[in-house]
């Protein structure tokens, strides 16, 4: 019990090959991860967009579990959210849409939501739903390190759910050491002091913090999130992690053209720059 | 009458719990802000200068100590010695301003030039910005958009002062809304920004620090009291609960009283069961929100429910941690009044006491004929706030 105590995720991570894990392991560059909110734009569209991402070679898939108060996003993930939930969309719903999905998807899913819709749904239930439909991990922003670690870490231990936690440019290094030794998975490196999708551009200060983290040789995979847009930036992000991660900038696409295959391709393959 | 258990504390834990209720829920970009905060709170608090400061402008500035006043036409018509404490003459027209002084000067010490806040009926903005002119530091108010069109005169108010009032145009577009905008505000400037929550809501520190600059209000009355009837204790002390702020602070010093006895009231809006409401623990379940574990109103999909109330002040999901415990554990009465029994409430005070109260401060009048008082009961209302800013509401009432 006790050797269980001090476990990290790491270390029940390796049995269970977990996705995340595995993908880090074979591939360490310009990895994109695409966020979209579940059922969005319309309530049936989660596993096409899943799909689509997949075929267009998304290396993660970070689904949102809508939320009416996500105050770490900006207005378009916000309104994505509303819409979502407008259509009836429920974390329940949202299981019961994955059921199959691993008949049909290989890509590693992150589920990334808000704390309150777990906690009615009740933890263990949660991490328990996320095992049998094959998502690979979590990040809950409002979650912070030491509630989890205090009460949660063993249920998403348990059940081989990863707990991806954020940094940021006003995080300091010792609670970014910290972080690096209770993840699994990877680092989401947020790159500015922000709400989603309100940052346009690099700026030096972010190179700078980006060379801050490099410097720092942490055991962890990162990937570089908030800000990431285009091509450009993407291949900013990924000169200074392993990859990035793409949100509000997709969502405006799913919002103006649909989940049409085509131009979800065209949309990775441009931020990709294939 | 509940037994209160002889183990259960009123106290906050180190890591910002009451019982099962408090902590600090908030995202990475928030942690150092928040941290910062937890760690010299107290300590600002408790330095002697910033007391003696702290206490110059809540006696000069705010006009403090606010009157104890024994309601001799109200105890009459409800049948109990009922004595208001008169929050309502402060500075500013509520109790808000007792918060907002205090974490200016909090502000100031961190080397915070910048000043974002929330508001509901008004109240806390125009508290806000007052202290933020009297320091000269930039303020940025966040209001559901709403809000700025039924609480017109303080978004003036708040303008005049030199603020900027934002609207909050997302979801219900009222004071839950409006707090999510000035975390995002927060959360974009991390380093020179000092968020001024404006009840006992948030993530630890602040419900706790909240609390602690609103206890002069128990303070005061306790010193009252004693000089008019003898006993530092009444039988009961009435406030109205929103997040909870005017309650906490007229709780404070007697949550280790367990003769006397905490009342809350609660909008209940057009009723409890009618789907327009805002009473919180009537109808809510322990859950997350704006930073704290509490009670909340919510879907069974854990999506926070849109409240219901006249009062704009009350209109909130949620409660403070603080209050959430003292329901669970049976330490407080909580009654939910409906907007008719406020309205009344405000009317009956005006008549008998020549005193508009605010309509937040109307629910907790409205408690009195339901708590089944005795004659030989001494009662505290807290009377908030004035009701200048209700007339247009009142007036269709005439």
């Amino acid at each position: 019990m006790e050797a269980q105590a001090v476990a990290t995720q790491a270390d029940s991570a390796l049995p269970t090959q977990n996705r995340i894990t595995a993908l880090f392991g074979r591939k360490h560059e310009g990895l994109l991860n695409v966020y979209f909110t579940a059922g969005f734009p319309n309530l049936d569209d989660t596993l096409t967009v899943l799909e689509g991402l997949e075929q267009a070679g998304a290396d993660l898939v970070e689904i949102g579990m809508p939320y009416s108060d996500p105050v770490a996003d900006g207005e378009t993930i916000q309104q994505s959210n509303l819409q979502a939930l407008n259509n009836g969309m429920t974390l329940r719903l949202l299981f019961e849409q994955l059921a199959n999905c691993r008949s049909r998807v290989s890509v590693p899913i992150l589920l990334m939501g808000y704390i309150n819709p777990v906690l009615q749904f009740g933890v263990e239930e949660f991490c328990r739903q996320c095992q049998a439909v094959g998502v690979d991990g979590v990040i809950l922003p409002d979650l912070p390190l030491d509630l989890y670690l205090d009460e949660y870490a063993p249920i998403f231990r348990q059940y081989g759910i990863l707990n991806i936690f954020l940094i940021t440019p006003q995080t300091s290094t010792e609670r970014i050491r910290l972080i690096d030794e209770q993840s699994a998975g990877f680092i989401y490196m947020v790159s500015s002091a922000s709400i989603t999708g309100s940052v346009s551009g690099v700026s030096d200060e972010m190179l700078a913090y980006f060379d801050r983290i490099n410097a720092m040789n942490l055991t962890n995979p990162r990937l570089i999130g908030f800000g990431i847009k285009d091509n450009e930036t993407f291949r900013m992000a990924s000169q200074y992690a392993n990859g990035a991660i793409i949100g509000s900038a997709f969502i405006r696409l799913l919002q103006e053209k649909g989940t049409d295959q085509t131009q979800i391709k065209a949309f990775v393959e441009a931020v990709k720059g294939k | 009458m509940t037994v209160l258990e002889p183990q259960a504390s009123f106290e906050v834990t180190d890591k910002g719990f009451y019982g099962r209720f408090g902590g600090a829920f908030i995202p990475e970009m928030l942690y150092p802000n928040v941290e910062e905060l937890r760690r010299n709170y107290r300590a600002i608090m408790e330095d002697p200068t910033f007391q003696a400061e702290f206490r110059a402008l809540l006696a000069d500035y705010v006009g403090r100590p606010t009157p104890l006043f024994l309601a001799e036409r109200l105890s009459n018509e409800v049948g109990a010695t009922v004595y208001l404490k008169r929050e309502d003459l402060c500075h500013t027209g509520a109790h808000k301003v007792n918060n907002t002084i205090g974490q200016i000067l909090v502000a100031k010490r961190l080397n915070k030039k910048r000043i974002v806040a929330e508001t509901g009926a008004g109240q806390h903005g125009v508290a806000t910005a007052t202290v933020c002119a009297l320091m000269g530091l930039e303020c940025v108010v966040y209001m559901g958009s709403i809000d700025m069109e039924r609480q017109k005169p303080n978004v003036d108010r708040m303008r005049m002062l030199g603020a900027t009032v934002v609207p909050a145009t997302s979801g219900s577009q009222t004071l839950k809304d409006a707090t999510n905008e000035a975390m995002r505000h927060w959360i974009n400037n991390p380093v020179d920004t000092h968020y001024i929550i404006g009840s006992v809501v948030g993530p630890h520190p602040y419900p706790d620090m909240v609390a602690r600059f609103q206890s002069v209000i128990s303070e005061e009355t306790r010193s009252q009291l004693l000089e008019k009837t003898g006993s530092e204790n009444p039988n009961y002390v009435v406030a109205c609960v929103g997040g909870g702020s005017n309650a906490a602070g007229a709780f404070f010093h007697y949550l280790h009283e367990p003769s006397v006895r905490l009342v809350a009231a609660e909008a209940a809006g057009l009723g409890v069961s009618s789907g327009h409401s805002a009473a919180t623990t009537a109808l809510g379940k322990p859950g997350v929100l704006h930073g704290s574990r509490t009670i909340l109103m919510q879907t069974e999909d854990g999506q926070v429910t849109e409240p219901y109330s006249i009062s704009a002040g009350l209109d909130y999901p949620g409660i403070g941690p603080l209050h959430a415990h003292l329901f669970d554990s049976g330490r407080g009465d909580f009654y939910a009044i409906t907007d008719d029994e406020a309205i009344a409430a405000g009317f009956q005070l005006s008549k008998l006491e020549g005193i508009i109260p605010a309509i937040e401060t109307a629910h907790a009048l409205a408690a009195l004929p339901k708590m089944g008082l005795q004659t030989s009961d001494v009662v505290v209302v807290c009377l908030s706030g004035r009701g200048d800013k209700d007339l247009a509401t009142y007036a269709k009432y005439l």
